[in-house]
């Protein structure tokens, strides 16, 4: 399946970030078209486009867009650049080479869910992010895109960027907004939600960074042109960043569709002398898959057939010189660190977990741990407050099930000694 | 250096930029970081202050998030990521000889006060990996010699710059980027072979849509 630069298509171009590059390339003449439209049919091309959320859920867009009440209180829009799950690289890359395709975004957002202030929530580990998108919101004000009766047309769009603590939790959309409003970032309840009473109460959209960059696309070619790409429930294209033990690991864009067989081939191949071993499609939080799927379509129903999910859509991909304990155990690591302890389930089934994980990792495995490890995700699954438990639920059942032997192996023999650490270092040759 | 009018006219200035004048606060505690180089109790009293919230409602969100120190930092922050991807590819290496170079360990500082040592989470840049940070600017594809180098030029105060263009400075400097401070420094980012892969290979392939498209 052919590549499809489309975000990515000027990255080349040295003032690619800059509201020069980006005019040059038909910028903002979507803001333009889209401001002479009425809102409400703006909404329904999003919802006709079939553009689903790219933070890993996958939620209609427009449908979210039209849960939002036509009510007196002021709207809000916030745009998740928390970008902090494991294997997770395109909006921060994004935000880097084509800010400017995200206000525009922005701005269009706005106008059809009649916003009139956006937040950028940008993780706070950053720092060039934060610069350049700053400098981008500069730009577009000056321009006159954002600030007060942009275009003349009487609509008034102020746009920020916060910063975030350090909170893999904040990129969770209801965290998000505890967070936006100075407070530990723990998640509400749901309902009610943040369509309804989101930020300060307030009706409030919440996206991904590439979602929002995707709409002036779309406004600009069309809901048929979009739709050329990908499935009937998986429309359009999307940023795949491939990390791992290819060749030439890095952001591709692609139709939705493609197979991780095919991305592999685009990046180079897998390292000389190495083959797959396993794989995750979009996150360290969904199910590990192996060579046996490299031909599953990257679409939402393909994936979720295969047993996994399309996630973020941001391959990681090991070769055999791999421990698939180490590189769980990592990960669990990762969950007992970020649980924000607000529930049982989680805040101890992640302790237990990683306990149990580190000591299978050693070699120091007792009888029963394999059981228990099963159990304790058993536990977990279905039972928290929020999605970050089911996330830390996730890798191991997948593990488990392709690769039984290596866990039992940790009875006895540490993860380093079945595979030396050497072997999967980049640069290390077969 | 104290908590003086300057810092205490930032921080409203901070707060004038938001509809809610809490919604400042999580830059706040990056400024004080950027002041102080961690959150002090006199810190938390004037963000109390000026959201007229009490100091315990500060405290507890100052806690809750990584970033913000309890401690003492040094001048520099080092970061290693040792999640799974990078941690496998040469991360973990890092950490090895970082820590067993410099005598200290995670959330730890040499004793010269020149760094502080932090094992840290996945950065988004997986395809970078391994990835290092200096004051959270990024060291792309990093090895033990690379960040060797890097350390040891710090030491001598040579002039640094992080694989994806901006000079180092120090925590503290970061920190009041971060807050939301401009630095000037916007105009020395670059694009890298990793961000650029994909189109690379779209164009060696033939695959590039019509200009008008895009
Ligand atoms: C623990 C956790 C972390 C998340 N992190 C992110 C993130 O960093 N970026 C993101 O866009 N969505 C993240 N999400 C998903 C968001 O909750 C939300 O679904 C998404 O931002 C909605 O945008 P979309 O519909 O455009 O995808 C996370 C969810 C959970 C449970
Ligand atoms: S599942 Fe974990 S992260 Fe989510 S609310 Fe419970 S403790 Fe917090
Ligand atoms: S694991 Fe280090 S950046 Fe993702």
């Amino acid at each position: 399946m052919t590549l499809t630069p489309i975000l990515t298509a000027h990255w080349d171009e040295p003032d690619s970030h800059t509201l020069g590059g980006y005019t040059r390339h038909h910028g903002y003449e979507a803001l333009k078209q889209a401001l002479d439209t009425d809102p409400d049919a703006i909404i329904q091309l999003v919802k006709d486009s079939g553009l689903r959320g790219r933070g890993g859920a996958g939620f209609p867009t427009g449908m979210k867009w039209g849960f939002v009440p036509q009510d007196g209180k002021p709207h809000y829009l916030v745009v998740n650049a928390d970008e902090s799950e494991p294997g997770a690289c395109k909006d921060i890359a994004l935000i880097m080479a084509n800010p400017h395709a995200l206000i525009e975004g922005v701005a269009i957002t706005c106008h059809a869910i009649r916003a009139k202030h956006a937040f950028i929530y940008i993780r706070g580990e950053v720092p060039h992010a934060h610069r350049r998108m700053r400098a981008a919101i500069a730009e577009a004000y000056a321009a006159g895109h954002l600030g007060r009766n942009v275009h003349g047309k009487g609509i008034d769009i102020d746009v920020l960027v916060q910063p975030g603590g350090g909170a893999y939790i904040c990129g969770e959309e209801t965290a998000l907004l505890e967070s936006l409003e100075g407070h530990r970032g723990q998640p509400r309840l749901k309902p009610p939600f943040p369509a309804v009473a989101g930020l300060y109460a307030s009706p409030t959209v919440i996206n991904n960074v590439e979602t929002i960059a995707n709409v002036p696309y779309i406004l600009r070619n069309g809901v048929q042109w979009f739709r050329q790409w990908g499935s009937e429930k998986s429309p359009g294209f999307k940023l795949m960043a491939v990390s791992g033990h290819v060749n030439r690991p890095g952001v591709y864009e692609a139709p939705l569709g493609i197979t991780m067989r095919e991305l592999i081939e685009h990046a180079g191949g897998m390292r000389e002398g190495r083959q797959v071993k396993f794989w995750l499609p979009g996150g360290s939080s969904v199910p590990m898959l192996t060579a046996e799927h490299l031909d599953v379509p990257f679409t939402y129903e393909d994936m979720a057939a295969a047993g996994t999910m399309l996630g973020t859509a941001t391959p990681m991909v090991f070769d055999e010189t791999t421990s698939v304990v180490k590189a769980v155990s990592r990960w669990q690591h990762f969950y007992k660190h970020e649980s924000c302890g607000k529930c049982t389930p989680c805040r101890e089934g992640t302790f237990w977990i990683q306990e149990v994980m580190h000591r299978l990792e050693a070699g120091h495995g007792k009888a029963g741990d394999l059981e228990l490890l099963q159990d304790l995700c058993k536990q977990m699954s279905g039972r928290t407050f929020c999605p970050l438990g089911d996330a830390a639920a996730t890798p191991i059942p997948g593990a488990l099930k392709y690769f039984r032997e290596e866990f039992e192996a940790g009875m006895h023999t540490a993860a380093d000694v079945l595979f030396p650490p050497a072997a999967a270092l980049v640069g290390a040759s077969a | 250096m104290s908590l003086d009018a300057n810092v205490r006219r930032d921080a409203e200035e901070l707060v004038g930029r938001y509809p809610v004048p809490r919604s400042a606060l999580l830059p706040m505690l990056h400024l004080l970081q950027s002041v102080e180089g961690y959150v002090t109790p006199e810190g938390i009293a004037m963000c109390a202050e000026i959201l007229d919230l009490t100091t315990a409602e500060v405290a507890a969100v100052s806690s809750f998030y990584t970033m913000y120190s309890r401690h003492n930092t040094g001048k520099h922050h080092i970061g290693v990521c040792t999640n799974t991807m990078c941690g496998l590819l040469g991360g973990d290496a890092i950490w090895d000889a970082l820590t067993s170079d410099l005598g200290a360990g995670h959330d730890e500082t040499t004793e010269d006060g020149m760094f502080t040592l932090e094992r840290i989470e996945c950065q988004a840049a997986c395809t970078h990996a391994p990835v290092v940070t200096i004051d959270w600017e990024f060291i792309d594809d990093a090895t033990v010699a690379m960040v060797r180098d890097f350390v040891e030029r710090l030491k001598r105060g040579e002039e640094v710059h992080s694989t994806r263009g901006p000079a180092i400075r120090s925590l503290k400097d970061s920190e009041r980027t971060i807050a939301g401070f401009d630095d000037g420094l916007e105009g020395a980012h670059a694009t890298d072979a990793k961000m650029l892969a994909g189109l690379n290979a779209a164009k060696a392939a033939g695959h590039m849509l019509p200009e008008s498209q895009v």
